[in-house]
């Protein structure tokens, strides 16, 4: 296989959200001790993401996945593990030496009414990658690049004088999409791009995503909890639970046949439009903390074919023969699966 | 007999500084009995709207124009706010999409349950503690009596729903409204909390009135349907047959623009344009700019309900 | 396409200032007392800082239309016998020129204190914020007494005639910037969690460009509530040092110390030498509070809509 656009090599992220020195103090057991509280928002995760394929991260919201993609573009430095981009490591670059990458990787936001500067017009929030990564671009060609990618998506270039707050939630989405293809990149990285957008707009924007992603051959990783999305645009789709990584399938190998007992809790979970009666695998008890993550599995608790194996020892990510990649002690050892 | 809900004709207006704009055109529902209905559409459709001029609490510059309300036959739009107190909150519930919108961080989840009982019903605080726990068994949380004395913010967000729920149900409403219910929680605790609502209705014959902007969600839960586009119901009648053979186009789009309805990979069948801002509303159809079946018809005259062969009642000339 | 006067005009923050009778009237008045501090060097009758015009015979005639008035002090005269009416024009000037001076320091040292803290946040975030509260917690008249007295000692008493504004604008100014921070602070830590603050990171730009280009615009209407606000604060804290005399001399006098000129009068029957500037220095106030309400009103974002 060749080597992949992006390669994910056991990312772990926590977030410290301590505080202050006086906030590390605990009374214990007779004994006043310093104690931090971390957030385990990402562990161990590793993940390769080949030319031209649209890989899904599914999961729940506080699975880690927006922290993940957020880890990839560098926004959060990784606790540790490693990023390769075409094979270079990118997460221990400086700003500057990580300035070329910047171009090849950009990032669509969820909601279209945060992710655009509301004092800047759409002229200005269009051309300052341009002139930022080209200082000596000429304004003409700058010019006609807008006017190209604004075309591109579906927005009327006359209206590039306009501010954000001059258009509907659905052609935001299509600005700030935009934005992220002006610098001609190829990987995309698309953070719940339609889960705040109606039906009728969310069909228009994945078309858009999917058109885009076939005439420039774009990369993309995708973030989303809507599982109908997934299995529309994915070519392969990860699925995460609490900060770790469950199942890596092929999209129609996933939804056909779901190994994981947390996918198919989650895909018996998606209503579909024309079925009448739900039935959905109920799961025991709640998410837990990523505070205190459960020991070994973190899906054990709420598992109904766990055992004693998967309180104690974290599964590991095992490939199985036609190439899907579970994480699970009763899949390998072929338990019955509810 | 009469209906338990009946919506004749209602329309509201917002009073804005450019004037007055409609926000419900003429929209006619009657529910029965344990009936659950789904009132479905896009943001800026007016089902929120619809659902708050039920129990009268439609916010500032809103008001309700013209139409009538009818709660067990009485007209309950025309109520002043002291007598309709009684109802709102007591025979008609809400449940709202944000949980920690409607309950009280100070206060403990027993505290809001017990005062709203208490609003409502001449009884003792200790008969209130009892309806209370019974509630909360009721919306199957687990060790409810330790809920009781549990702030709002030490609760997952299903659970607070289903607080939510239990608060909603208190009083043995008629009919609960439940706006995006589930819209903020994930798939899996959403699919938990619509087989709690669904079974609620089963078991104690109330009735729901669904708002949101699934149609898979509501073709799971709900025995009635109600598409509104730009204000007003463009079409209604039994879920399924308007889900298996919708009439509208606009219906019809809707459903086709659902990623579950095209084959993985291709091109989603997509609705083009939005819908019209409410000050903007296109004359006759309000769908016409957008529709793939327009004629000229459709540009000046609005279109009446009409009953299809297939017994659902769509607005559209075409049909 | 409209063009931005035209949105100007159709705007919810025209509309409602329009409509708000109170804020219309505050606004006029401070229209009209910015227009009478600058031209106060033409439309006063005399200039009271020129002892050339100024009789000493003259002193504390009262207001003309009193007994004892004359026509050509229409407001009466002070202690030194200049016309009240120009000495207040020019003590407005002053008045005005050190509250703006300022709040323009503040302002500029706050905006880059609290842009820094908020955005940059955990250690530079913590030292620079413990520098505004104990400087909040340092009360701002013993600096002005320990400034004002160190500077009279080196520059001498009539270079301080000649130092006293700049001197007060850099003590006011100095005194009350952790206002600024702090409220910078907390909208610079709403922005900057914001997706448009992360597009710019993914870009590539580097924090000063983001704080500068990207966060502060969007936390300046925030500033615009405050600054009106403080201006009124820093002319009453100066009318307050005047009057304590630590701030403008006699000679130069701003609304404050001709207010004090006068107290020492008032028993004697000479009212107006203080009750005239009192009420400006009331009126000019009031209105800036007046307006700096409405603005709070209008640009709160939950209220805000349109």
């Amino acid at each position: 296989m060749s080597t992949p656009v992006l390669a994910i090599d056991n990312i772990v992220k926590h977030f410290d959200i301590t505080g202050g020195f006086l906030d590390q103090i605990k009374f214990k057991n007779g004994k006043f001790k310093l104690e931090k509280t971390t957030v385990k928002a990402v562990n161990n995760v590793s993940l390769s993401i080949y030319k031209g394929e649209t890989l899904s991260v599914v999961g729940e919201s506080g699975c880690g996945k927006s922290t993940l993609a957020r880890v990839v573009l560098g926004l959060y430095a990784p606790s540790s593990g490693q990023i390769f981009y075409d094979g270079k490591r990118i997460d221990n670059l400086s700003h500057k030496q990580m300035l070329p990458f910047r171009k090849k990787m950009q990032m669509i936001f969820q909601d279209p009414y945060a992710s655009l500067n509301p004092r800047k017009t759409v002229q200005r929030t269009l051309e300052e990658p341009l002139r930022f990564h080209n200082p000596k671009m000429p304004s003409i060609e700058i010019n006609n690049k807008i006017t190209e990618v604004m075309e591109q998506v579906g927005v009327d270039p006359a209206w590039a004088k306009r501010f954000p707050h001059e258009f509907s939630g659905g052609q935001r989405q299509r600005i700030s999409i935009a934005r992220g293809l002006i610098l001609d990149p190829e990987l995309i990285v698309a953070d719940e791009p339609v889960s705040a957008l109606d039906v009728s707009i969310q069909a228009q924007i994945l078309n858009l995503l999917m058109d885009t992603g076939q005439k420039r051959g774009l990369t993309y990783l995708f973030i989303t909890h809507d599982l109908s999305v997934v299995q529309h645009i994915s070519t392969r789709v990860a699925v995460m639970y609490l900060g770790t990584l469950c199942e890596v399938a092929e999209s129609k190998t996933l939804f056909e046949n779901p190994r994981h007992p947390y996918t198919r809790a989650l895909l018996s979970a998606i209503p579909k439009v024309g079925e009448t009666v739900a039935k959905h695998i109920k799961l025991k008890g709640e998410v837990p903390t990523p505070v205190n993550l459960p020991s070994g599995c973190v899906f054990h608790e709420r598992c109904v074919s766990a055992n004693k194996r998967c309180k104690a020892e974290v599964p590991k990510l095992n490939t199985l023969e036609d190439g899907t990649q579970v994480a699970c002690h009763a899949v390998e050892e072929k338990r019955d699966i509810a | 007999m009469s209906h338990l809900l009946e919506i004749h004709d209602l329309e509201v207006k917002f009073a804005l500084r450019t004037g007055d704009i409609i926000a419900i055109d003429g929209v006619d529902l009657t529910l029965d009995r344990g009936e659950t209905l789904g009132l479905v559409g896009e943001s800026g459709a007016g089902k929120s709207v619809t659902g708050f001029s039920i129990i009268n609490l439609i916010s500032k510059p809103g008001y309700i124009s013209k139409g009538k309300i009818l709660f067990n036959g009485d007209e309950i739009s025309s109520y002043p706010d002291k007598k309709m107190r009684e109802i709102r909150g007591n025979k008609i519930s809400m449940i709202f999409q944000d949980p920690m919108m409607t309950l009280n961080p100070v206060f403990t989840i027993g505290t809001q349950m017990i005062e709203t009982l208490l609003a409502h019903k001449n009884i003792s605080k200790k008969e209130a503690t009892k309806i209370a726990l019974e509630k909360l068994k009721k919306v199957q949380i687990p060790s409810p009596g330790t809920r009781l004395n549990q702030y709002p913010h030490e609760l997952s967000g299903g659970m607070r729903q289903r607080i939510i729920i239990a608060i909603a149900l208190i009083t043995d409403p008629q009919i609960i409204i439940a706006d995006e219910p589930t819209t903020a929680l994930d798939v899996t605790i959403q699919a938990e909390i619509m087989d709690l609502l669904q079974e609620l209705c089963e078991t104690d014959n109330m009735a729901l009135i669904l708002i949101t902007h699934d149609l898979a969600v509501v073709s799971q839960v709900t025995e009635k349907i109600a598409v509104m586009y730009a204000g007003k119901i463009i079409e209604s009648g039994l879920t399924h047959e308007v889900i298996s053979n919708p009439k509208h186009p606009y219906t019809i789009g809707l459903i086709n623009s659902i990623p579950g309805s095209t084959k993985p990979g291709e091109k989603l069948q997509q609705i083009p344009g939005m819908m019209p801002t409410l000050s903007e509303i296109p004359s006759g159809c309000a769908f016409n700019p957008r529709c793939t079946e327009k004629k000229e018809i459709c540009e000046t005259i609005i279109p009446e309900p009409k009953k299809t062969d297939s017994g659902s009642i769509v607005s559209c000339h075409m049909r | 396409m409209k063009s931005s006067l035209q949105k100007f005009k159709e705007s919810y923050f025209l509309y409602s200032f329009k409509r708000d009778k109170v804020a219309m009237a505050s606004f006029i008045a401070i229209l009209i007392f910015i227009a009478l501090a600058i031209t106060a060097p033409w439309i006063a009758p005399m200039n009271p800082y020129d002892s050339n015009n100024i009789d000493i015979m003259n002193s504390e005639i009262a207001p003309s239309w009193t007994k004892g008035g004359q026509a050509d002090f229409p407001l009466g005269t002070d202690n030194m016998g200049r016309d009240m009416l120009s000495t207040m024009l020019y003590g407005l000037r002053t008045s005005i020129m050190i509250g703006i001076g300022a709040v323009s320091l503040q302002a500029l040292i706050g905006i880059f204190m609290g842009l820094s803290a908020g955005y940059l946040g955990g250690k530079t975030d913590a030292i620079l914020m413990r520098i505004a509260d104990i400087q909040f917690s340092f009360p701002y008249l013993m600096l002005a007494i320990l400034v004002g007295a160190i500077f009279q000692i080196v520059f001498g008493i009539s270079r301080y005639e000649q130092l006293a504004v700049p001197l007060l604008i850099l003590i006011i100014g100095f005194a009350e910037w952790p206002m600024y921070a702090r409220t910078i602070r907390a909208s610079v830590m709403r922005e900057k969690n914001k997706e448009y603050v992360e597009a710019a990171k993914v870009i590539g730009l580097s924090k000063p460009v983001i704080m500068v280009r990207h966060v502060l615009p969007n936390s300046l209407t925030s500033l615009m509530v405050i600054s009106t606000i403080q201006i009124a604060n820093a002319v009453m804290s100066e009318a307050a040092l005047s009057f304590l005399g630590l701030g403008m001399p006699v000679t130069m006098p701003s609304l404050g110390s001709l207010i004090r000129s006068g107290f020492d009068y008032i028993f004697s029957g000479s009212w107006w030498i203080t009750v005239f500037p009192g009420i400006l220095l009331i009126l000019f106030v009031l209105a800036i509070n007046l307006l700096g309400d409405w603005l709070r009103d209008v640009l709160n974002p939950k209220l805000y809509k349109d």
